[in-house]
């Protein structure tokens, strides 16, 4: 027995160095590769925000004057693009705090109390994935009238939030029941209510899902241009990917104006994807239970 | 003060039963022990105790008060739990401190008992640190610390000894012991292990399938076990238990021998309980049970030797190191007068001589 592993174990080392180094090689190009390819288009976009229109196609991949911000200034102040930026702050801002709320409450009674039908309602959820929600457009058209908020945020916060749960409903499902029992016990003998439990003990500890299902959701709904299309009229109301189609014209594009207000609209959500990523702690529960 | 009272306590998870009726009283003060194999039911029964799961048939007092639909937090009790079930996201300050502030105590009163409690556990420089920076053994003091700020009547203790290792396990064995004369609440403990039973109680309830199999001090349940269970879960190595028939004054192994064991009760066939400590080995022997060693346990200050009976029957005796016997070796087994047990050889009850 200890022989054979000693073989095994020799057999392995000489066949690491070479095979290691060739697998892990390739890996590192196919990872570079495909950094290069997702960083392209962005970085093309934010080299495009700094020079004009003419520029844009005399060398479209040359490093532009950082200074010339021409474009950025225009776009403040002879646009509605703020307008537009706060629009979209307010309904992907309202859709993922009704998602996250509704989500998390939605998972915690699934996850953790035992009662008839909660499968059924498990599967519910989940088959919300399976629905592609653009082909509802007509009847969801019809509904937004009856309910008279086609032009008006609610729509879009209503069809966002519809979206998003079934996703936060299985990640936060999931997660909540690998988080051990006893700790709610603890809390109960400790004399916390059912919302004290769930608001201090287990919404801190399921705080890295609900930021996964939060980056699932902000990104789609932030950059949704579908939705404010058939829903949005009034200019005013319009989100920035819908107010941003209204910087190309029919016979003539400011590229350079399109581009940088596509890097500003891009930017909040990078950030947010970057501040976010730090919350990934892995291991918030260690320590918790041996 | 506190007065425990179960009245037929019943536990049924949708169709099955897993405690059938358990009567028991617990005084103040009193360190009180579950013990049993893995689902005897000793957990539940605790849980119950606890409020954590309702109670299906049955009374619980507490103090002369029905506790069966009292909320947990107002039962006056507090439970160690086995994983510890610390709060990851609090320091070791808070964890005390939640339950202490939902009680309604003010700043003061909260902070002087968490400093108490730490003094008593020895916690003072780990107030600020969260648990996962925190060894075994101080998780479980966090734990207990948890528990003493509440200053309930009832302590509950979860197999809190489980997750330790065995050189921390006596320690804080002995740590239990000590906080229990100190704070001289009721403890009820609940554990498989037999050695902490002995150990730490005052009364040891030994459960077996839902059901209590006998309730006594440590001495009563090693002396006299009420039946052939409680006999071979108490005590280590575990009783020998050999089917006998008598003939007159003697018991005799089928095809191996019979021995005289002093006043025998008036039955047939019975079972015959030997504590390792019961029967004496020698070789060649006239008069005796015939039996083959298997192994030999030396443990320095004694020695353990294992050998079969006739019937197949693995028997255990005490020797002391000197006289070691070999593997294969051949033996007779005597046993001294008056210190074997008898139990019924149809429902394994206790018989008297």
């Amino acid at each position: 027995m200890s022989t054979a592993t000693t073989t095994a174990m020799a057999y392995q080392d000489r066949r690491g160095i070479l095979g290691t180094l060739g697998r892990d090689g390739l890996l590192q190009i196919i990872l570079i590769a495909n950094t290069i390819i997702m960083l392209a288009p962005i970085v093309i976009m934010v080299f495009s925000a700094f020079k004009t229109t003419p520029q844009i196609f005399a060398s479209p991949f040359g490093i532009p004057d950082f200074t010339q911000v021409g474009n950025f200034v225009k776009i403040w102040t002879q646009t509605n693009f703020l307008r537009y930026l706060l629009n979209s702050f307010v309904v992907t801002g309202a859709s993922m705090v009704l998602i996250l709320t509704l989500g998390t409450m939605a998972a915690y009674a699934i996850g953790r109390y035992a009662f008839t039908g909660s499968n059924f309602i498990l599967m519910f959820f989940l088959a919300g994935l399976t629905l592609p929600l653009k082909l509802a457009i007509i009847p969801l058209f019809m509904l937004m009238r009856d309910l008279s908020i086609l032009n008006n945020q609610l729509s879009l916060i209503f069809v966002y939030t519809a979206m998003g749960l079934p996703t936060t409903v299985f990640i936060m499902t999931g997660f909540i029941r690998t988080l051990p029992n006893e700790l709610e016990d603890a809390a109960r003998m400790d004399g916390a209510s059912e919302a004290r439990i769930m608001w201090s003990i287990m919404l801190p500890l399921v705080r890295p899902a609900m930021v996964i299902a939060g980056i699932q959701n902000v990104v789609p709904i932030w950059n949704d241009f579908f939705f404010p299309l058939v829903f949005i009229q009034n200019d005013d109301l319009k989100t920035l990917p819908q107010g941003l189609t209204t910087f190309m014209g029919e016979y003539t594009t400011d590229w350079g104006v399109l581009f940088s207000g596509l890097t500003l609209s891009a930017a909040p959500i990078i950030l947010i994807y970057i501040v976010l990523s730090r919350q990934f702690i892995a291991g918030m529960t260690s320590g918790a239970v041996k | 003060m506190a007065q425990l009272s179960l009245r037929g306590i019943k536990k049924r998870f949708r169709e099955t039963e897993v405690l059938h009726g358990i009567d028991l009283e617990i005084g103040d003060r009193e360190f009180v022990v579950f013990v049993g194999p893995s689902g005897c039911g000793k957990s539940t029964l605790l849980r119950l105790i606890a409020g954590l799961d309702p109670i299906t048939d049955g009374e619980f007092v507490l103090n002369g008060s029905r506790m069966n639909d009292v909320a947990p937090s107002r039962r006056g009790i507090a439970m160690v739990f086995q994983s510890y079930a610390l709060y990851p996201h609090m320091d070791v300050y808070e964890n005390m401190a939640f339950g202490a502030r939902l009680m309604g105590l003010d700043k003061a009163e909260v902070e002087q008992r968490i400093a108490d409690a730490a003094r008593m556990l020895r916690l003072g420089e780990l107030l600020k640190r969260r648990p996962r920076e925190l060894s075994g053994g101080q998780r479980q003091r966090v734990a207990i610390g948890r528990a003493l700020v509440r200053k309930p009547d009832v302590f509950l203790l979860d197999e809190p000894l489980s997750n330790l290792d065995a050189a921390l396990r006596s320690e804080v064995r002995l740590e239990i012991a000590r906080l229990h004369r100190e704070i001289g609440g009721t403890m009820i403990y609940v554990t498989h292990d037999q050695v902490e039973a002995m150990t730490l109680a005052d009364k040891i309830v030994v459960m077996n399938n839902g059901r209590i199999e006998q309730v006594g001090s440590p001495r009563e349940l090693y002396e006299t076990p009420a039946n052939t269970f409680v006999a071979s879960f108490i005590g280590s190595p575990r009783m020998t238990l050999v089917d006998v028939t008598r003939d007159g004054d003697r018991l005799g192994v089928a095809n191996g021998g019979a021995v005289a064991v002093g006043a025998v009760p008036d039955a047939k066939a019975l079972k015959l309980g030997l504590r390792p400590d019961a029967v004496h080995l020698t070789r060649g022997a006239a008069e005796g049970f015939a039996a083959q060693v298997v192994y030999t346990e030396y443990l320095g200050d004694n020695a353990y030797v294992y050998a079969r009976l006739a019937d197949g029957t693995l028997l255990s005796a005490r020797t002391t190191p000197n006289d070691l016997f070999a593997p294969d070796e051949t033996v007779t087994v005597t046993v001294a007068p008056g210190a074997a047990h008898f139990f019924s050889a149809e429902d394994g009850r206790r018989l008297s001589p």
